[in-house]
């Protein structure tokens, strides 16, 4: 007994949402790349108390689902008086979150570097910052680059979830749909393609990358989320 | 603005978050449990099958890791029912749940099995092993265990993943959450108990996985 049949419509409002799908995920990955430099660089720091300060920023993120961390952000913070809209709780959240695992991923490129740049750098009279960001950061932006690739296809993905707090972007679209419609193997057929016409490219983008990077590397960098629930 | 954190309304409810992390188990216990054993088959079907049947669990691997598990899990729910298959939502959360763990699986393991080297399977093949002795002695118990790490971060991710299934009414940990929020109003400590719940699952998870792994691979050195 549906409302109404699967239209050009309902494909255009499909489509529409895909654009905050985007959106929330350039979000994501800009916050989480801009706080995973700053994760990584602690965790590499000289100062003991900061690193264990971001390993334990680290294991809240890594070690607990997402969607309660949503929830905590987007219900939990009327604790402190204010009731955020939907999209600050998500770009909040989804920052935080890929702020952890992109440090992860950060720092297994940052040490992946030999010791002797930072013994080379420090008899060039270099400082922690200069050292990470003249010598270090510049070599390890090549091993840095496929796992990154590949952990925006997770974010992407990830941004389905925020339909649980509201926020209208393409699985709550999705969802609207589906209830006036009630054709569910058309609508989420649709979005499931919509999604990997998302995210194949970027997969296979990261693959490649990890091809060509293969060869004359010290050391592959272990993406901490090759694979990932959500 | 509230003041100060309370948790005493929320521990009274203890029975209620219990059995709702009960549920979680139960339901990352059993989709581990199917996906594992999707990810053998598919593995094996993607090495050894003949090229459609390789290609055919090539496009479920792509399809399932590049779209989001929610959007998989609302497929499930919603479009069996219309095939005749009248699923509750635990139903419906394991085989969603499942089918997306058996991707990662297949694929890890996969990888597990490329890996062995050449040599090894020649080899065996000198010393006059049965195809079916090559492929369970020399390829598949060490892929597995070479990839055990990889597969327990997966299932780790797994128990995390089941987070999500409230979203069609399953009663698990996170939907517990939500009811009680609703019924104490206390949004923040509710979600700071339930994320201490979910983070000392994970990590006695991963102590359990390391503990499994050692005694099934202690042979390896």
């Amino acid at each position: 007994m549906s409302l109404r049949d699967f239209g050009p419509n309902e494909l255009m409002f499909l489509l529409l949402a895909t654009r905050w799908t985007i959106l929330l995920a350039l979000i994501a990955f800009a916050g989480g790349g801009l706080i995973g430099l700053i994760v990584a660089a602690i965790r590499v720091a000289p100062a003991r108390p900061l690193r264990w300060l971001a390993a334990g920023y680290i294991q809240f993120f890594m070690g607990t689902p997402i969607l309660i961390q949503l929830f905590m952000a987007y219900y939990g913070s009327s604790f402190l008086g204010y009731r955020p809209d939907p999209w600050v709780a998500a770009a909040v959240t989804f920052s935080l979150n890929g702020g952890a695992f992109f440090g992860e991923i950060f720092r297994g490129a940052i040490e992946a570097i030999p010791k002797g740049q930072w013994e080379a750098a420090t008899a060039l009279g270099f400082r922690f910052v200069r050292t990470l960001r003249l010598v270090i950061i510049p070599q390890a932006a090549r091993l840095m680059l496929p796992p990154t690739v590949g952990f925006m296809v997770q974010i992407v993905k990830t941004t389905s979830i925020a339909s649980l707090i509201g926020l209208t972007e393409l699985a709550r679209a999705a969802t609207q749909v589906n209830t006036v419609t009630f054709q569910p193997v058309m609508v989420f057929g649709i979005v499931s393609i919509i999604y990997f016409a998302l995210c194949w490219p970027l997969s296979l983008y990261a693959s490649y990358l990890e091809r060509r990077f293969a060869t004359g590397m010290t050391r592959k960098v272990e993406n901490p989320l090759v694979m990932s629930a959500v | 603005m509230q003041t100060a954190l309370q948790f005493g309304p929320i521990l009274v409810h203890l029975d209620l978050l219990l059995r709702g992390l009960g549920k979680t188990i139960q339901l990352a216990a059993l989709s581990i449990l199917f996906g594992t054993a999707i990810g053998v088959l598919g593995a094996v079907g993607r090495s050894f099958g003949p090229r459609f049947v390789s290609w055919i669990i090539a496009a479920y691997v792509e399809l399932i890791r590049n779209t989001p598990l929610l959007i998989q899990l609302y497929f499930v729910f919603f479009s069996l029912p219309l095939f005749g298959f009248k699923l509750s939502s635990n139903t419906a959360a394991v085989v969603a749940l499942s089918i997306h763990l058996g991707a990662y699986g297949t694929e890890i393991l996969r990888a597990g099995i490329e890996a062995i080297p050449e040599g090894q399977i020649e080899a065996a093949k000198s010393l006059g092993l049965s195809r079916y002795r090559i492929i369970r002695h020399v390829m598949l118990v060490p892929a597995a265990s070479a990839v055990y790490p990889s597969l327990s971060a997966q299932f780790i991710l797994q128990i995390m993943g089941t987070s999500i299934v409230g979203a069609i009414a399953a009663e698990e940990l996170t939907a517990v959450a939500n009811n009680l929020v609703m019924q104490t109003f206390r949004s923040f400590e509710v979600y700071i108990i339930i994320a201490v719940i979910y983070f000392v699952l994970v990590q006695a998870a991963s102590l359990l996985f390391a503990g499994i792994g050692k005694l099934m691979f202690r042979w390896k050195v």
